[in-house]
């Protein structure tokens, strides 16, 4: 019996996917939930996992392809493994008295199910020598049918991006055509989701700024005693993380607006504190959210953002991890920043931006010039909800909590 | 009868009749009004279908002559022309009654008489009982095909001096036949006399015959009707033609000015082309646009000046072809019907049904050249195909031009037995902007002439494979 591989159900705002690869051939014999494919969303990959046990039947939809939720995939021809299956393809036992036997390469699109428009034969054959898929371009056949020549002009202009060696150096005085010393990629779909979110919470909100720096020297103290202690005890480090993340709960909680957020004509103000950090990747920024992290202690929340930090470098964050949130941390310091004037993660109405904790002279008390550990902080936030008396207000309780964690403790 | 219509259809050739079927089939009432009496036009009537029946049962007597011998088959043969002429009148008989169903069967009615447009939507035809039947239809097609190019300074009579339609219809086997224009037409019918046991000699007033088609096959054409017996006098123009008490005495002159002389002849046949039939129809007194050449003007959705009325087909311009009418009636009737019709002009197949047929589609190497276009060319000739030597018909070659840089199909060419079959497959790869590779890579069955074409896709990037 034949079973239909389907895209599964990614979350609420998830439609569609890319088929990043195949992790099965045809004829390959998979266990129930074995993962047999990626699908690259807006913002992680997904495994999809074998609905039963059984050798691969069909492969209907080509790495690149675009899928729709619920689509299929291709089919898996339902039996036991290892048992005697329908197709000898399939079988392990056949296969056993050769043990060592090339994998044939699985035909690529040798068989387009029919759903799929019929590829032509020289477009099968280039894009097989050069994988290129015909879905990355653009027909100008009849309803958008991709022409051999089609594949042609893209593979052209993908050499022209990628010159096997360096082009000689030649001084050009005039105005010359840049084409051919630019290289153009389609943007990845995580790309894109930030480029259109971005843009669309600078077009939303009334985004602004505040600064204002934080003496580090209290935090990194304690940071210094204790961080072997409450490794041992926590299995985690001991980082700054934790610490500013309860110094933001504990400054939104004095400033509700800035927890809050805009939805048509009200104001939604948020009684939970899910705080979303700010993960670079190869691929992008991904924004994993710690959920109730005011009821989580330094260690939890330390627990889950090294969780976040390990599993978004490998693409493994599910997409639930990435949704909601009621106000975000960024922290630019890694990379050295010392100051910046961070983009609000819409529809949240602030963020916090880190930056680099520098040595710089400081005016003590009594007029004493001292070399302090100081980074500066900035607050954007949307100013249609949050007023600057609040934004600073904001800023300045952040920086009393890490300057005098104790007060974290007292709630004062 | 109701006498108002959605379409009326003025004209009953391949053009007329396809527009009222397609009419039918879309909800809309029509009439198709034709003068002849018998529906078909041109083609069914005095054109295409009778000339195929005569160019068949010919070559069948040419191959039992000459071709039998060497394939080891003895016999004598006897020409019956009166009943052959019998079996082309069958023929068209029977397809013409066909039409008459298929309006029929598309709710379409069939009116013989002559049309003229009065007034936009308003059409008289007179009856054959001379009586005037008034019709009111929403839309009128003028779908009146073309006439014979009248020759200056020669009157046709359909005896001696004929047009195709009288050379349909001879007699007797003439013994010299003078052919006045080396088109298809005159080469059609020049070879079935020929074929018959005429002398025959073809006029052309250019310097090649079948203009239009792609100058290497036209050669190469030209040579092996040559071979057949065909006489060529090109670059030459006819100025008069006497009868004598031994048949015509044609004078013909150099095209570019010179010493006159004559030819003597028993039948001359005037082909020298058709003109639009645009006359008659009233067209002039309510204003519908024609072109210097009397041809309906018309928008790309068939569409005169005049609100309500269309014209498609040889009354229009392009190519005077039974199944470029038939494209346009569909896509004329579709607009109509406020779908979207188009013709694609640049995959509509023509046929030249001599032995060998010549088969065309797209664009010649001429054409490309002078647009300035970069090309590849792709040639097999029959010789090395299997099956042309099992059925001992070797003549001719296929030539497909790709695009230099896209391979793009630009134009496929092919001189042999049975091109004008093989050409569908150039025009559906043409229309679906196949490439040559993807005609190469198309599995074709062996042993056929068609594995001639692919071995010609294959030629355009150098990979020929059986010669």
């Amino acid at each position: 019996m034949s079973i239909e591989i389907k895209v599964p159900a990614m979350g609420e705002s998830v439609t569609e996917a890319t088929v990043a690869r195949w992790f099965k051939k045809e004829g390959e014999i998979v266990k129930r939930d074995e993962p047999i494919l990626e699908l690259e969303t807006d913002k992680v990959t997904v495994e999809v996992p074998a609905p039963a046990d059984g050798a691969i039947e069909s492969i209907s939809v080509q790495a690149g392809s675009t899928v729709q939720v619920g689509s299929v995939l291709g089919a898996i021809a339902e039996g036991k493994s290892g048992s005697v299956s329908a197709t000898p393809a399939s079988n392990p036992q056949a296969a056993s008295p050769k043990p060592v036997e090339t994998p044939k390469p699985a035909p690529i699109a040798a068989a387009p199910a029919a759903a799929q428009p019929a590829v032509m034969p020289s477009v099968r054959r280039i894009s097989e020598e050069s994988g290129l898929s015909p879905a990355q371009v653009s027909g100008s056949g009849r309803d958008g049918q991709v022409l051999k020549g089609d594949m042609l002009a893209a593979l052209e202009a993908r050499s022209v991006q990628r010159p096997l060696a360096p082009a000689p150096v030649t001084l050009h005085s005039g105005p010359r055509a840049n084409a051919a010393r630019e290289e153009r990629v389609t943007m990845s779909r995580l790309r894109k989701t930030i480029a259109v979110r971005l843009k669309e919470s600078q077009n939303t909100a009334a985004q602004l700024t505040t600064f204002n720096e934080v003496d580090m020297s209290a935090v990194m103290a304690l940071r210094a005693e204790y961080k072997d202690s409450f490794e041992k005890k926590h299995g985690v480090r001991l980082g700054f993380m934790g610490f500013f993340v309860k110094a933001c709960i504990a400054a939104l909680k004095e400033i509700p607006n800035v927890n809050a957020e805009i939805e048509g004509d009200d104001i939604v103000y948020k009684n939970y504190y899910d705080i979303g950090i700010a993960v670079s990747t190869e691929k992008g920024l991904v924004v994993p959210v710690v959920r109730d992290a005011d009821k989580l202690s330094i260690a939890g929340i330390e627990a889950a953002i090294t969780d976040f930090g390990t599993r978004a470098r490998d693409g493994k964050l599910k997409l639930d991890e990435l949704q909601g949130g009621t106000f975000s941390i960024t922290n630019g310091g890694v990379f050295g920043s010392l100051m910046s004037t961070p983009i609000l993660n819409s529809p949240q109405s602030g963020i916090l931006g880190m930056h680099k904790i520098q040595q710089r002279p400081m005016v003590a008390d009594g007029g004493k010039i001292e070399a302090r550990p100081m980074m500066y902080l900035a607050l954007s936030y949307d100013h249609r909800l949050v007023d600057g008396r609040e934004a600073v207000t904001f800023l300045v309780h952040v920086k009393e909590n890490l300057e005098d964690p104790q007060r974290l403790l007292l709630d004062v | 009868m109701a006498d108002s219509f959605d379409v009326a259809v003025i004209g009953g050739g391949p053009g007329g009749y396809n527009a009222a079927i397609r009419a039918g089939q879309l909800g809309l009432t029509s009439a198709c009004i034709d003068k002849r009496g018998a529906f078909g036009g041109t083609c069914l009537n005095v054109g295409c279908i009778p000339s195929k029946a005569l160019l068949h049962a010919s070559h069948l007597f040419d191959e039992a002559r000459n071709e039998f011998p060497k394939l080891g088959i003895k016999a004598t043969v006897e020409l019956d022309l009166p009943g052959m002429m019998a079996h082309k009148t069958k023929v068209v008989g029977e397809l013409t009654k066909g039409v008459e169903f298929l309006l029929k069967k598309a709710k379409s009615e069939a009116i013989v008489g002559e049309a003229r447009i009065t007034a936009p939507g308003k059409i008289d035809v007179k009856l054959k009982d001379g009586a005037t039947r008034s019709l009111t239809a929403k839309n009128i097609v003028i779908a009146t095909g073309s006439d014979v190019a009248p020759l200056p300074g020669v009157t046709v009579d359909e005896d001696t001096i004929v047009s195709s339609t009288g050379a349909l219809s001879l007699k007797t086997v003439p013994k010299r036949l003078l052919v006045v224009g080396g088109g298809y037409i005159g080469l059609e019918l020049g070879s079935v006399w020929r074929r018959l046991g005429s002398e025959v000699t073809v006029v052309e007033f250019l310097d090649r015959i079948t203009p239009g088609l792609d100058g290497e096959i036209g050669k190469n054409f030209q040579r092996i009707l040559g071979k057949q017996g065909i006489k060529f006098q090109l670059s030459t123009k006819v100025v008069g033609v006497e009868k004598t008490s031994a048949g015509l005495s044609v004078t013909v002159e150099p095209a570019a000015g010179g010493a006159q002389s004559k030819i003597d002849t028993d039948i001359m046949l005037v082909s020298i082309g058709r003109i639009a039939y645009s006359d008659k129809l009233g067209l002039a007194d309510i204003g519908v646009a024609l072109d210097s050449r009397g041809r309906v003007t018309t928008d790309a959705y068939y569409k005169t000046n005049v609100p309500g009325i269309w014209a498609i087909g040889d009354v229009r311009e392009g190519p005077m072809l039974a199944h470029k009418a038939e494209d346009e009636a569909v896509a004329c009737i579709e607009n109509i019907a406020g779908r979207a019709g188009h013709v694609n002009y640049d995959a509509i197949p023509a046929v030249v049904y001599t032995a060998p047929e010549v088969a065309s589609v797209g664009k010649t190497e001429e054409e490309l050249k002078a647009a300035g276009v970069a090309y590849k060319t792709g040639k097999f000739p029959f010789t090395a195909n299997a099956r042309a030597k099992t059925i001992a018909a070797t003549d001719g070659f296929a030539k497909i031009i790709a695009d230099a840089k896209t391979d793009r199909v630009l134009g496929v060419h092919i001189l042999g037995a049975n091109a004008g079959e093989m050409i569908a497959e150039c025009a559906l790869a043409i229309e679906f902007g196949a490439s040559s590779e993807d005609i190469a890579r198309t599995s074709h069955p062996h042993p056929t002439l068609s594995e001639a074409i692919r071995q010609s896709a294959m030629g355009v990037e150098g990979w020929t494979m059986q010669m």
